[in-house]
C-alpha cells in the first residue's frame, strides 16, 4: 500500500466512525415490516367497526345517543393498541439486530434519537388531541400523517439517512389527505401500514440481506 | 514552504486510538462500552489507548454511575480538538501535495 493509500484509508476511517457512532445504525427492516402489519390489521379492523357500526349492528343507536364522546374513545383506543403494539414490535426486531451487530442500544445515539422523535410527535399528539376535543375528525388521519413525516424527517439526521425519503412520504400523502377528508382510514393504512413495509423490506435488502446480522 | 508533515501527530497513527478521537469529535461524551462496540476491540486494548490519550491530555475521563454499575465516559478536551483538525488537516495536505 502506498502512503497515499494509507493517508485516504485513515480519512475513511475517521468519515465511517464519526458516522456511524453519531447515526443510530441498528434500526431493522423488520420492524418497518411489522409496525406496517400492525398498522394495516388495525385499519382492517376499524374498518369493519365502521361499516358494522353503520349496519347498526353494533348498537349504532347507542353511540349516536352517547354522542360522539364513545367513538373518540373507541377510535382512541384503537389507536393506542395499536401504536403500542407496533412500537413493541419495532423495538424486538431493532434490539434483536444490536445484539447481533455488538453495537449497544442505549447509546448517545439512541437518547439522541428518541428525543428528535419525540419532540414534534408530542406536540403532534397534542394539536390532534384539541382537534378531536373540537369534533374535527376529518383532520385527524391527515395530521397523524404530517405530524409522523416531520418527526422522521427530523429523525433522519440520527440513524439511517434513508428515513427522511419515508418522511417526505408520509407528509405527501398527509398534505392530500387534508382535501381528500374522508378517506382518512385509507390514508392512514397507506402511509403507516404500507410506506412502512415498503420501507422495511428496501432496508433489509440494503444492510441486512447477506450480512448475516 | 512548509512541511506537510509536521501537523502529522504519532498519537492519532494507531487505528483504534483514530477512531477513538473520530468518535468523540462527534459525540458529547460516549461510554467505554458504547467504543469498545464501535470499535469492536477488547477491554484490555481499548483500555490501553485511551490511557495513552488521557495522558496526553487530548480526553478527558468522567467515572459515573448507573444504579451501583460504574459508568465511565469519554468527552475530548480542547487541545484533543485542536490537536486531531491539524491532524486531519495534514492528512489533507499530504493527499493533495502527491497529486
Amino acid at each position: 500500500m502506498s502512503e497515499q493509500d494509507q493517508h485516504l484509508d485513515a480519512l475513511q476511517d475517521i468519515r465511517r466512525m464519526m458516522n456511524n457512532s453519531s447515526r443510530f445504525i441498528s434500526l431493522s427492516g423488520w420492524s418497518g415490516v411489522a409496525a406496517g402489519t400492525c398498522a394495516l390489521l388495525s385499519a382492517i379492523y376499524t374498518a369493519n367497526k365502521i361499516e358494522c357500526w353503520k349496519r347498526a349492528d353494533c348498537r349504532f343507536e347507542q353511540i349516536i345517543l352517547d354522542g360522539g364522546d364513545r367513538l373518540q374513545a373507541t377510535l382512541v383506543q384503537i389507536a393506542a393498541v395499536t401504536f403500542a403494539a407496533a412500537l413493541v414490535l419495532a423495538f424486538l426486531f431493532t434490539w434483536l439486530r444490536s445484539r447481533k451487530t455488538g453495537v449497544p442500544i442505549w447509546g448517545y445515539s439512541a437518547r439522541k434519537l428518541m428525543v428528535q422523535v419525540a419532540v414534534p410527535m408530542v406536540a403532534g399528539g397534542l394539536v390532534i388531541w384539541r382537534m378531536m376535543d373540537f369534533g374535527l375528525y376529518g383532520l385527524v388521519a391527515p395530521a397523524c400523517l404530517i405530524f409522523y413525516g416531520l418527526a422522521l424527517v427530523n429523525a433522519s439526521k440520527y440513524t439511517l439517512p434513508e428515513i427522511r425519503f419515508l418522511g417526505y412520504f408520509q407528509l405527501a400523502l398527509g398534505i392530500v389527505n387534508l382535501w381528500m377528508i374522508g378517506y382518512g382510514l385509507y390514508f392512514w393504512a397507506a402511509g403507516f401500514g404500507v410506506l412502512h413495509i415498503v420501507y422495511g423490506i428496501i432496508m433489509w435488502n440494503k444492510y441486512e440481506r447477506g450480512t448475516n446480522s | 514552504m512548509e512541511n506537510p508533515i509536521s501537523g502529522l501527530n504519532k498519537s492519532f497513527d494507531n487505528r483504534i486510538r483514530l477512531g477513538v478521537m473520530s468518535i468523540l469529535m462527534v459525540n458529547d461524551e460516549i461510554s467505554f462500552n458504547e467504543l469498545k462496540g464501535l470499535l469492536e476491540v477488547t477491554d484490555g486494548n481499548l483500555a490501553t489507548h485511551l490511557v495513552t490519550l488521557e495522558e496526553s491530555g487530548f480526553i478527558k475521563v468522567h467515572k459515573g454511575f448507573i444504579g451501583r454499575k460504574t459508568n465511565t465516559t469519554y468527552a475530548i478536551t480542547k487541545t484533543g480538538e485542536k490537536a486531531f483538525s491539524a491532524h486531519i488537516q495534514a492528512l489533507e495536505n499530504m493527499i493533495k501535495g502527491f497529486r
